[in-house]
């Protein structure tokens, strides 16, 4: 049954050919019902592939489709490499794409390029499983560069607005810092081994000189961090949040972003060979960037930013597993994390197409009874984030922590405050908008009483923005002033930093109601809630034998993962432990955020609502002394390699305007060059006789 | 070795170089002709020279080789130089050069 | 008075003979002149190869050059016009002459200088065994011998070539249906305007 495994990429490619065709004709909805159903029959065979896997002994299945390159000693094929890995991959990524897919036809309906959204969904879940199924580095690359391309597409879908466009652009460089280091490390290994073929690879990582495995894990590392979002290459994937919200949910949060996390699980036995300061760094990387990404989140107004650097700290906390060698803990959080944070960011777009696509969580609230479906959906996916047992996330990332304690004590402190603020953050959304008055009224008439609205709040944006403590009129709500603050900051950008500007308001019709979104949209939604509820049912702490997930990836990390040595007291201490701080945070949060006991300006401060400048101070480098680096390049651009191209292209007519003189016509000049040359040679035999 | 066998290769020498110069500063295609056949005969008479020398037949059966191949030379060369010069009357070969760079 | 003495003064007659003849071969500004300065040549050439014993190349050579050939070139120049004189003075190729000059008397220094240096054995290969010459059977013979033996195919190809010149010839020379003129060529040697290479088609 494992023989079916290249038709899991070959369905969405075939349902991407025939979109980009006859996309157009086909309409809506049947052009979105079409690409839902590849993904759907694509995630059908990776079951049944799955359970061919299961039942071979060595459970790696490679299958050779042709040879791709054949180039002396270079031959790439494109082949498919089956192993309990790439098998859970598949499943979970042909799995939530197909409810995507579904959940899109809902929130696309009436889009004007409807069939053109789901060609990208397709192509970019074909490349995703090319990255994760393919048996070289190389087709790994291809897929890689597919998603990059599919998210760059699906960032600026709305390309109308520059904003969109400008986002999609910020993520395509950003990812091409990173994959020039994956490009670095691919030549490498082709220059050490001689093959970029993982069945080749892995095995011979074993002898690999010390010096040559760090700087091929550094280099793929700087790849991983710049697919994933860590820093200091973390800047696009908030931003990406300017594509529609499905494409949040299925590339920045659920499948393309934890690509990274996979390349180094994949070449797992090249880090364990190189030198010791690579696993700490990818361990410290990932724990700060989860730190300073959960504080960032604690500040933000969007709702989809929130989530944003939410995902941006759970990849952290992948890193963080992958840093120690606990590879897969990383692979249990990717999972579980696929699951709830989709649903979250699923919830957000049905909040968002329910409040009439606006964003801004400063004019939601009390939206549980409007939107009761969305809500209960919404519960699992916030106690799985926050890290409330039974939920999946629990699971996930306390698994993580256990090994971190064993580990790293300094790392796991890290780790315990980035959870905590987890559980704020995800608990202030969840108040803002579900819980509390509701407050889009008072936007309303406040929109009513200064018309024409939106010029006028740029206005107090203009005037009251640097005035103002930019976040945090909920401490205040019913005070008008701070809400006519928070419209103006809403429609205006956010001040410092000028890339924000997704974050707008937008007009809403008189007597507007929030309302349920349709059974397309909320069935992937309770699908997807039921996941999370019993995701960790993959792994269980307890028993030994529950650790399924675990039991199923040995055979690909064996020899280069950290074992448990932890008595079952401790591990039972740290989940308690675990478990009370996400009690307490989401406490903190409903006192700070529902009951307005404690004022919560100080943990929305300016500095957490900007990211910790990180974007603007970037933006002042690249954008002020950069510009002269740029431009030095540009002009070394023009002159050495135009030059040089030019150069030679322009010699050619010249010296083809030298040569014609003496093809001038005159045989006489013709038969004094052959005496010339007669007489050279007479001359050389000359010498010869007489020497 | 006698002097007179050096004799033949000087001669031949200088006559070679006699028909190469005509050929290179004459301009009537007929004289360049008749150069050519100079340089021929400067070469037949180095062969029978050294067939001589050597004391081979060979030598004269190459001239032979060499006359008929100079008797197709002239004829095309003269049929070459009837159909120039029925195009264009009175053509000396630099005024035939519509073949340049 | 010796054989060799006969030899040598014949030698140098005819010498002077064939480099006088050669000399005006490219000396008159006649082309009908010149020819018959080519016949003195091809005479003087004739005589020089009795004078080694080849008597059957000297009989074919005034049959065919001066019998033959040098007639065929009179009759083109009696048919093209006999007053084409060339303007020999002025030569429009720069440093043509010189050089010509340089090489003319390179070839001939060179080779004068190497047998002069060389001095004793001018040939140094194996003397002939198999096609000697030998004076008891008659030297046309001999030719014949060698010419349908050894060389044997080099005949026939020659034949065809002849036979492809007199084709060609025919061909060449035949009246054309449609004479085409050539375009008007000033013969001074202006140089070819030169095309300036176009600067907008730089590639960016």
């Amino acid at each position: 049954m494992v023989e079916l495994v290249w038709l899991i990429p070959a369905l969405p490619l075939l349902g991407f050919v025939i979109l980009v065709f006859a996309g157009r004709r086909l309409g809506e909805p049947v052009a979105g019902w079409l690409a839902t159903a590849v993904v759907a029959a694509s995630f059908v065979v990776s079951v049944i592939v799955f359970l061919g896997l299961v039942g071979l002994d060595d459970r790696v299945f490679v299958q050779t489709l042709f040879t791709w390159i054949p180039a002396g000693d270079f031959v790439v094929d494109i082949g498919l490499y089956l192993d309990p890995l790439s098998a859970a991959m598949i499943l979970f990524i042909t799995g939530i794409s197909a409810l995507i897919h579904m959940y899109s036809i809902g929130y696309m309906h009436g889009d004007e390029n409807f069939s053109k959204f789901f060609v990208y969904l397709n192509l970019f879940v074909f490349s995703m499983l090319v990255l994760v199924l393919g048996d070289n580095l190389l087709l790994t690359f291809l897929g890689w560069e597919g998603v990059g391309a599919c998210s760059y597409l699906l960032i600026s879908f709305w390309f109308g607005k520059p904003a969109n466009a400008t986002a999609g652009k910020k993520a395509f460089v950003t990812n091409r810092i990173g994959d020039w280091g994956f490009l670095v490390g691919i030549f490498m290994v082709f220059f050490t081994f001689g093959s970029l073929s993982y069945s080749d690879i892995l095995p011979a990582s074993d002898g690999l000189a010390q010096t040559t495995a760090t700087f091929i894990a550094v280099m793929l590392f700087i790849g991983a961090i710049g697919k994933s979002a860590q820093l200091p290459l973390s800047v696009w994937l908030p931003d990406a949040m300017a594509g529609p919200t499905p494409v949040s949910a299925l590339i920045h949060a659920a499948t393309m972003v934890t690509a990274g996390v996979y390349l180094l699980s994949r070449i797992n036995p090249i880090i364990a060979v190189s030198a010791d300061w690579v696993p700490m760094l990818i361990a410290w990387t990932g724990a700060i960037t989860a730190l300073l990404a959960a504080t960032v989140a604690l500040a933000q107004t969007d709702i989809k930013k929130v989530l944003a650097y939410s995902t941006v700290e759970m990849l952290g906390f992948m890193f963080l597993a992958v840093g120690i060698g606990a590879y897969w803990t990383a692979i249990f959080l990717m999972i579980v994390h696929a699951f709830f944070k989709a649903l979250l960011f699923l919830c957000a777009g049905s909040v968002i197409h329910g409040m009439h696509e606006n964003q801004d969580m400063r004019v939601m609230g009390g939206l549980r009874v409007l939107m009761p479906i969305t809500f209960i959906a919404y519960l699992a996916g916030w106690f799985s984030l926050a890290g409330i047992p039974p939920f999946s996330g629990f699971f996930g990332k306390d698994e993580i922590l256990t090994y971190v304690w064993q580990e790293n004590k300094a790392l796991w402190v890290v780790g315990m405050i980035a959870a905590f603020l987890t559980a704020i953050y995800i608990g202030r959304q969840a108040f803002m908008v579900f819980f509390g008055e509701q407050r889009w009224p008072a936007y309303l008439a406040k929109l009513a009483v200064v018309p024409p609205a939106v010029e006028a709040a740029n206005e107090a944006a203009a005037v009251g923005a640097s005035v103002d403590e930019p976040a945090g009129p909920l401490t205040d709500a019913q005070d008008e002033a701070a809400l006519a603050a928070a419209t103006a900051l809403a429609v205006s950008d956010t001040p410092g930093d000028g890339l924000d500007d997704d974050v707008e308001l937008h007009e809403l019709p008189d007597g507007f109601t929030p309302h349920e979104s349709p059974w397309l949209m909320t069935i992937p939604l309770l699908v997807l809630a039921v996941a999370s509820l019993v995701g960790g049912l993959l792994n269980l702490p307890f028993p030994r034998s529950a650790h399924y997930l675990d039991n199923w990836l040995e055979p690909v990390f064996e020899g280069s993962a950290v074992k448990l040595k932890l008595s079952t007291g401790t591990i039972v201490g740290l989940l308690t432990f675990s478990t009370v701080v996400a009690l307490l945070g989401t406490a903190f949060a409903a006192a700070a955020f529902l009951y307005k006991r404690i004022n919560a300006r100080r943990l929305e401060s300016k500095l957490f609502a900007n990211a910790w400048y990180y974007d603007t101070a970037l933006a002042k480098v690249v954008g002020g002394p950069g510009t002269g680096a740029f431009e030095a390049t540009a002009s070394f651009d023009r002159t050495v390699i135009d030059g040089a191209v030019n150069g030679v292209g322009g010699s050619v007519p010249r010296m083809g305007q030298a040569l014609r003189q003496f093809q001038n016509g005159y045989v006489r000049r013709y038969a004094l060059a052959i005496g010339v040359g007669s007489l050279l040679m007479l001359a050389f035999m000359f010498s010869r006789v007489v020497g | 070795m006698r002097g007179i066998d050096a004799g033949y290769l000087v001669l031949s020498a200088i006559l070679f170089s006699i028909g190469a110069f005509g050929l290179l500063v004459r301009r009537n295609p007929l004289v360049m002709l008749m150069c050519v056949e100079l340089m021929l005969n400067a070469v037949n008479l180095t062969f029978v020279a050294f067939g001589m020398m050597l004391g081979d037949i060979a030598g004269q059966v190459i001239v032979m080789f060499v006359l008929v191949v100079a008797a197709a030379e002239v004829v095309v060369g003269l049929g070459i130089v009837v159909a120039v010069s029925r195009r264009k009357p009175g053509a000396t070969a630099d005024d035939i050069r519509v073949l340049r760079g | 008075m010796g054989t060799d003495t006969v030899e040598a003064v014949v030698f140098v007659a005819c010498a002077l003979i064939v480099l006088g003849g050669a000399f005006g071969v490219i000396w008159f500004r006649n082309p009908v002149q010149s020819a018959l300065s080519l016949v003195a040549t091809l005479f003087g050439v004739a005589v020089l190869f009795l004078n080694m014993n080849a008597q059957f190349l000297a009989a074919v050579q005034v049959i065919v050059y001066t019998g033959a050939i040098v007639v065929l070139i009179l009759f083109v120049i009696m048919l093209l016009g006999v007053d084409t004189a060339d303007d020999i003075d002025a030569e429009p190729l720069v440093g043509q002459r010189v050089i010509a000059l340089v090489i003319a008397a390179g070839v001939a220094g060179l080779v004068i200088a190497g047998v002069t240096i060389v001095g004793g054995d001018l040939v140094s290969g194996a003397r002939a065994a198999t096609a000697a010459i030998t004076d008891d059977v008659p030297n046309i013979e001999q030719i014949g011998r060698v010419l349908f033996t050894d060389y044997v195919y080099a005949l026939e190809i020659t034949a065809v070539l002849l036979t492809i010149a007199v084709v060609a010839a025919v061909v060449m020379a035949r009246k054309p249906t449609e004479v085409e003129p050539l375009p008007q060529e000033s013969s001074s040697m202006e140089p070819p305007e030169p095309v300036e290479p176009e600067a907008e088609e730089v590639f960016d």
